[in-house]
Formats: structure tokens, sequence, C-alpha cells
């Protein structure tokens, strides 16, 4: 995070957010983050973020798992300590497919979200930069780093209150 | 832009605004609890304590206490296991398949069926890890680990040890996708918390949740591909379960039908829980404008549906047993339906194929009462499924003179009430202490812009 100084900007509705952002960056305002109770569709793209690779992690854990089961499976039963189970093959496929993707899709699913946790930097002990507490209840915000634009507070703050904020806060960092 | 249909209905009722969506479903995780809930609470962990001597017993005496013999070796435990097995298909699910075909009617319920899920898995779990007798070494017993028989591993070519790994991966990747539900859930009643011990606590477990767009964008996608990972993975578990049978050679379990049939008999029974629980639950903390009638009328389809799906599977099986032109097959069928066991069939015909019919007349699955009483119908009939298939498969074995009857022990009802009192008390505690519906998603579905949203 590089400013201390930042405008919060409070919305009533989901609208009023889109407008503001598509307005102000569309002036060149820098925004820091917009925050929201739920999920805005469509919002990661108006503040131009680029599509999440956390599929691809996904995929590169489940890819793990794969490769992990198949070798635990042939080695320990075909190698390791091979066993006549009903007189089959040492080492046959077709049994081995229930455990290999069971271990495909955990791998997956707790690689992922492990990533997202600390991509997201989720975890118990944070202490996150709340800019409101209502952002979590019922409002909408618009953050800028006023240090990160060349527009002064005055300017930006306006820029807010015309795209409709119902109130504009002061909110510093050390 | 949000865009809303005229035509349907909306899904949360009353005209609430997200300001009131935070104050209803916060109010009972805030509030000292309040009198029906001490008391279910009482109930639930005197159950679970009066279970608690039969599952000491158990551990002490051995699985002797219960009434298996040497003809019938499964019964009532592994039926108990099949039964909370299947209710815990309900909770993924509502949140994972209905969430890949966009039902947003899922978000009202999708938190309270994934705890339940939570639950039920580990009431499941609990009968394999118990018949073990020893429980303190199953995982050491069920799990690939170095040990002192040589490195003798595990057998991977049996359908008991996929089961292992079926039901724990299914009961990790649900927690965690329940979890990850639940963190700007936590987060709002973080923000809310007037004193510094629940603001801890709920904060601590928000993991210092923001709500940015960046990480709304990231929880947007990781729950997608949970949805996507979980819709293979619950329909995985059943089917290895149903392996468990259909990979042996007894008359009555070799059934190829029997994957499907479990799958769809799992969402049956899963969906009856989740009608039952959600029932009291809406009752109890007032959630009348969350959980709607429409809610439940979807639900009874869903039951309608799969039940018929079990219906046919039942005529299916009993067809191609005479088809088959076995000898052994043919009578482990019929014997099922006129033999010693027949009062057994019937309970599961009944229960299972006709009641969930009247479902088709809307003033009955629009019914709260109807509903209440036909899914607990429906979880008894389920129960007795299982019941048939395992224990009338067994009975008769191949020797006439080895033929038995099974009769339950006052331990395996005191196992199965330990698993009863165990769900409870965690379903309770859970609704008790975390929101038991999605706050941030119900506030996404609300139509509170009105016109300015339509367009």
């Amino acid at each position: 995070m590089s400013g201390k100084r930042f405008s919060v900007g409070i919305f009533d509705h989901e609208d009023g957010v889109k407008e503001a952002v598509k307005s102000m960056r569309g002036e060149g305002v820098k925004i820091q983050e917009v925050y929201s109770p739920y999920a805005i569709h469509g919002i990661d793209e108006m503040l131009g973020y680029k599509m999440s690779r956390l599929p691809m992690a996904s995929f590169l854990f489940g890819l793990t798992g794969t490769i992990l089961a198949l070798t635990m499976l042939y080695s320990m039963m075909g190698f390791d300590w091979p066993m006549i189970i009903g007189g089959k093959n040492f080492a046959a496929l077709p049994p081995f497919i229930p455990v290999t993707f069971e271990l495909t899709v955990l791998l997956a699913a707790f690689g992922m979200v492990f990533t997202f946790f600390v991509a997201s930097d989720l975890k118990p002990w944070a202490r996150p930069r709340m800019y409101d507490t209502r952002i979590t209840q019922d409002k909408f915000a618009v953050v800028v780093d006023l240090d990160a634009n060349s527009k002064s507070k005055d300017e930006i703050d306006t820029m807010l209150r015309n795209a409709g904020a119902s109130e504009v806060n002061a909110k510093n960092f050390n | 832009m949000h865009v809303t249909s005229q035509i349907r209905e909306p899904l949360i009722t009353g005209g609430k605004t997200m300001a009131d969506v935070s104050e209803d479903l916060c109010r009972q995780v805030e509030g000292k609890p309040s009198k029906s809930w001490i008391v279910a609470f009482t109930v639930a962990v005197s159950v679970l304590t009066i279970g608690a001597i039969s599952a000491g017993t158990l551990l002490w005496e051995g699985v002797g206490v219960w009434g298996l013999n040497k003809t019938v070796g499964w019964a009532w435990d592994i039926t108990n296991f099949v039964w909370w097995v299947g209710i815990g298909h309900a909770g993924t699910l509502i949140s994972a398949v209905l969430l890949l075909f966009r039902q947003k009617w899922r978000m009202s319920i999708n938190r309270a069926a994934e705890a339940m899920t939570i639950f039920a898995v580990i009431c499941a779990a609990m009968f394999p890890a118990f018949h073990m007798g020893r429980l303190w070494l199953g995982f050491y017993w069920a799990l690939p680990l170095p040990n002192t028989f040589g490195s003798l591993w595990v057998n991977f070519n049996s359908p008991l040890l996929w089961d292992v790994f079926a039901i724990s991966t299914y009961f990790s990747v649900s927690l965690v996708f329940w979890y990850i539900g639940l963190v700007p859930d936590f987060a709002t009643i973080r923000d809310r918390a007037k004193n510094k011990v629940s603001k801890m606590i709920y904060g601590g477990l928000s993991l210092g949740w923001t709500g940015g767009a960046k990480d709304w964008s990231r929880y947007e996608s990781v729950s997608l591909i949970l949805a996507g990972l979980a819709t293979p993975l619950v329909l995985s578990v059943h089917t290895i379960v149903s392996m468990d049978f259909a990979t042996s050679v007894i008359p009555g379990w070799h059934t190829t039908i029997f994957p499907p049939y479990f799958v769809a008999g799992a969402i049956f029974s899963g969906f009856a829980m989740v009608l039952t629980l959600l029932l009291i639950t809406r009752k109890v903390f007032h959630l009348e404008d969350y959980i709607t009638i429409q809610h439940i009328e979807l639900m009874n389809i869903i039951i309608i549906v799969t039940g018929s799906i079990v219906g046919i599977a039942y005529i299916t099986e009993f067809f191609i047993a005479w088809y088959s032109g076995v000898p052994a097959e043919q009578y482990a069928f019929i014997n099922r339906a006129t033999g010693p066991y027949w009062w057994a069939y019937v309970s599961m015909m009944t229960a299972n194929v006709v009641s969930p019919q009247v479902f088709w007349i809307k003033k009955i699955r629009t019914s709260i009462v109807a509903t209440f009483i036909l899914s607990i119908i429906v979880n008894i009939g389920m129960w007795f499924e299982r019941f048939v298939i395992i224990v009338t498969s067994l009975h008769r074995d191949y020797v006439p003179s080895s033929w038995a009857m099974f009769y339950p022990t006052k331990h395996d009802v005191g196992m199965y009430l330990f698993s009863f009192g165990f769900f409870f008390t965690a379903y309770l505690l859970f609704s008790k202490f975390f929101p038991v519906v999605n706050i941030a998603e119900v506030k996404s579905i609300l139509n509170t812009d009105g016109e300015k949203t339509t367009d």
C-alpha cells in the first residue's frame, strides 16, 4: 500500500458505484479499491482487474494430485508389496481411478483455497484496513488513494459527490 | 447491469433492505439463546449422552454387543452409515450443482444445508470407525501410512478403502466450501459486534475480510471452481458407497444399477432432511421471508423427481433379477418382497415411492405441515431402503442351515441415537453461533433498488 490519505465515497446502491467507477476512471482518477457487502458482478472489469489466475492454480494443484496418487498407488501396489488379490493384476488402472480422482479433487480444492488465502492475505490474525464498518452491512465504498492521484482532495471529493456518493469521508492510516 | 425478471416471484419477500437482512440474520447470533433453542439443545445433548453409553460399551466390550450373527454380519451399523452419507449429499448438491445451474433460490438454504452435510458426514464416518473396534487405531489401519507390518499397504483394490478416500475428501472439501461462504458473513458479524470477545472471535473467523472488489472477484472464482469440483465429487461419493455392495458377488447386491440409484436416493433423503431441519429453523428464527413457500415448493419438486427415480430403480432391479434368469438373484428379490422382511420392503415402497407422489398436487407441496410430515416419512423410508438392501440380501445365505434373522440389541439402537444426538447438538450450536442463511448472497438478490435495477 503506497498512500496513507484516502477519500472514501459512500454509496447506497450498487448502480451508483458502477456509474461512479465508470465516470471517475474515464477522467483518469486512479481508484484504490471498491468495497461492497456482496460481490458486484462486472465491477472487476470496470476497475480494470485482470482475470483471476486461481483456476490455473487449481488445475496445477489438481494435476499434482493426480500424479501423486498414481505414483503412490503404482509404487505401493505394484512394486513395494505386490499382493495377489482375487488373482488380478498387481497394478491395474481401473481400481486406482476412485482414489486418484479423490486425491485430484482434494489437492485442487485445498491448493486453490490456500492460494486464495495467500493472495488476498486472509488469515485469522489479520488486522484489516477497514475504510468503513458499514461496508459489510449495507453500504458501498469507493476508495481513492490521494497520494496516487495528481488531483487534489477537494477535486476528488467533489467528483465522488457528483457521481452520487451520499457522503465522502477522509480516512488516514499510519 | 442488474436485470430483474418481471415474471418471477421475488426470492426474498417482505421488502427487506440490506440493513434488515443483516439485522434479521444476525439476531440469533448476537442475542441470548431463545427458550425453544435451550429446550431443543437440552434434548439433543441428553440423546447424545444416552447414546454415548452405548458407544462406550461398544468400545469397552467390542462389536459383539451389536445383534450381528455369522450370517448377518452387516446390519444397522452400515445401514446407518449409508443413510447418513445419503443425507450428507443435499448440502453440496444445493450449493454446488445449483450454483453451476445459476439457481438463485439456493442462496437462502445453502448455508444450513451445507452445515447439515458436514454433520451428517461426521455421523456417517462414526459407524465404520466404531466398527473397527479400536477407534484410536482407525486412521492407522485405514490410511496408507508406513507401518510395522513390513509396510504392508492398505488394499487399494477394495471399495471400502475407496470409501475412506471419498468420504474424507468429501468432508474436507465440503467444510472448506462452507467456510469460504461464511467468511464474508463473519466479517458482517465482526463489524456489528459490540463486545470485545465476539469482535475477537468473529474477527479471527473472518480472516480479515474487507469486502474489496479484488477479494470478491477471487471469492467468486473460488466458489465457482469449488462448485465445479464438488459436483463430480458428490456424485462419486455415493457411487463409491454403492460399490461397497455392487462389487461384491452377493445376490441382491451385485447390481450395476446401484451407483445412479444410490445417488438419486441420496439426493432424495438429503432434501428430505434439509426440509425437516429448515422448516424448524425457519419457524424458530422467524425466517419466513427468507425461506419462502417458493423454496419449499422447489425442494418438494426435487423430492418428487428423485423419489420417482428411486421408484423406477426398485422396479428395474426387480425386473432385471427376473430377466437375468439367475435363480439366486431371483430368489433374493422375491425373498426381499415376500420373505420374513416383507414389512421392511413394504415400508420402503410406501414411504419412498408412493408417498412423495402426493406432491403432484400443488396444494400439498405448498403446505408446510404436509411437507414436514412427508419429509420425515421419506427419511424413515430411506432408512428402510438401506436396511432392506443390506439385511435381506444377507439373512438367507447359500446354505439353508445358516439362514438367520437379525435382531438389533439396545446398543444398535444406542449407537443410532448417539449419531442423532451428535447431529442435532452440532446443528443447534451452528444455528446459534453462525448465520443460518448466507447474508452476503441474500443481499445480492434483494431487489431494493426497485425501478433503477430493472432494465
